[in-house]
């Protein structure tokens, strides 16, 4: 499972995620505010030089990952077209194009490890409920392990159907999957409860006397 | 302990590779992804708070930017998209659906299943990705549902499968199932 995130080491990739979040908000908090057309442009146009200054390949992600919001902004376009108030489309439709077109950025640009740090930092007060602050990222780590293996294993169920109908199997094959994955449960919780369980650790080791 | 967060953990890499099952065009030509279909079941399997954590876990890794959501979307530009509500409705989605099969613990467990996830797959999904609609794109209610409503029959048949599993894993592993504690 790959992160949408472009590797490199660019201007961007280098600032600290804190600041990356807290201006993304901040923008979306502004961008809500304008409703005039012309501002909105130049907001989606300086967007637009944020990802040309990173070069071909993020233009290209960019534009990639804007495709599917397009489309419902083209219909939505339409619509008030449609309605007599296309000015109102414009508004729209600049205004959703730039927030998701920041928001991508911010993804294209934060490396999936520090991502991981913030989280991390971000449970800390988990241990005051007796509960480890490592958790939300061992579970995105099992998560992500075990995507692969589900779908190897939709595949495996997939071929062996295959291999004795001649009709498409649908949604009937989850039923396995879903059968397969409570045992896998069973079997990770006895993995995980024999390294120690998810009870957090002492901060600092037991102080002997000596 | 580890075996509600395995579960927990299992559900939620379910719930992404479904997304990657290729979707379905019904006869009115609307494609029907499975990914919901694992939210229903996230809900109906797990109960209400194990359930709606399942989705948070998969909410998470969709910010971080890992390409799970169905069509190979994600990152935080989701989040601004017209379409959030949708995403975020999951999480009560899912919790009404457990809710749902818990509550009503006298009826046979797939017709409860069936039964919340209609109720909370569609009736509150809906409403949450229609509150979303309508604060993104400033329509009225009934314009906001409209855009919407083409999606209801796939979302219909999803309920009545997510019944049929449900009733398939409580018959096999009747331990598993976390929303019917015996």
């Amino acid at each position: 499972m790959l992160s949408l995130a472009l590797p490199g080491t660019s201007w961007a990739h280098r600032l600290p995620v804190g600041l990356k979040f807290g201006a993304l908000a901040a923008a979306m908090l502004g961008l809500t505010w304008l409703t005039a057309p012309l501002p909105l442009a130049a907001a989606l146009a300086a967007t637009a030089g944020l990802y040309l200054s990173l070069g071909r390949r993020a233009v290209a992600e960019g534009a990639r990952a804007l495709r599917p919001v397009l489309w419902i902004v083209a219909f939505i376009a339409a619509w008030q077209v449609w309605e007599g108030v296309p000015m109102l489309g414009l508004v729209l439709g600049l205004r959703i194009c730039t927030m998701v077109a920041l928001a991508n950025f911010v993804t294209l640009v934060t490396p999936l490890p520090d991502l991981i740090a913030l989280i991390e930092r971000l449970a800390r007060p988990l241990a005051r409920f007796g509960l480890s602050p490592r958790l939300p990222a061992l579970a995105i780590a099992l998560v992500l392990r075990f995507i692969p293996v589900l779908r190897g294993r939709m595949e495996l169920l997939a071929l062996s159907w295959r291999a004795r109908s001649r009709r498409r199997p649908g949604p009937r094959l989850i039923a396995p999957l879903a059968l397969s994955l409570l045992d896998d449960s069973d079997h990770l919780a006895d993995a995980l409860r024999a390294r120690g369980g998810l009870a957090p650790r002492p901060a600092t080791p037991p102080q002997g006397r000596d | 302990m580890e075996r509600n967060f395995t579960l927990v953990v299992l559900f939620a890499a379910l719930i992404a590779v479904l997304g990657l099952v290729p979707p379905i065009p019904l006869a009115s030509g609307v494609p029907v992804s499975a990914q919901s279909l694992g939210v229903m079941l996230a809900g109906a399997v797990l109960g209400p708070m194990r359930g709606a954590l399942a989705v948070l876990v998969v909410e998470i890794i969709v910010a971080l930017g890992l390409p799970v959501l169905a069509g190979g979307r994600g990152g935080l530009g989701v989040f601004a998209g017209p379409t959030v509500g949708f995403l975020i409705g999951w999480l009560p989605a899912a919790f009404v659906t457990g809710l749902i099969v818990e509550k009503l613990h006298g009826l046979h467990v797939g017709i409860a299943a069936g039964l919340g996830a209609a109720l909370g797959g569609i009736v509150v999904l809906y409403a949450c990705g229609t509150l979303g609609l309508m604060a993104v794109l400033g329509k009225g209610p009934l314009e906001a549902l409209m855009l919407s409503l083409p999606f209801v029959p796939g979302d219909l048949i999803k309920a009545a499968i997510a019944g049929w599993l449900t009733a398939t894993i409580a018959r096999y592993r009747p331990g598993a199932l976390l929303s019917r504690p015996r």
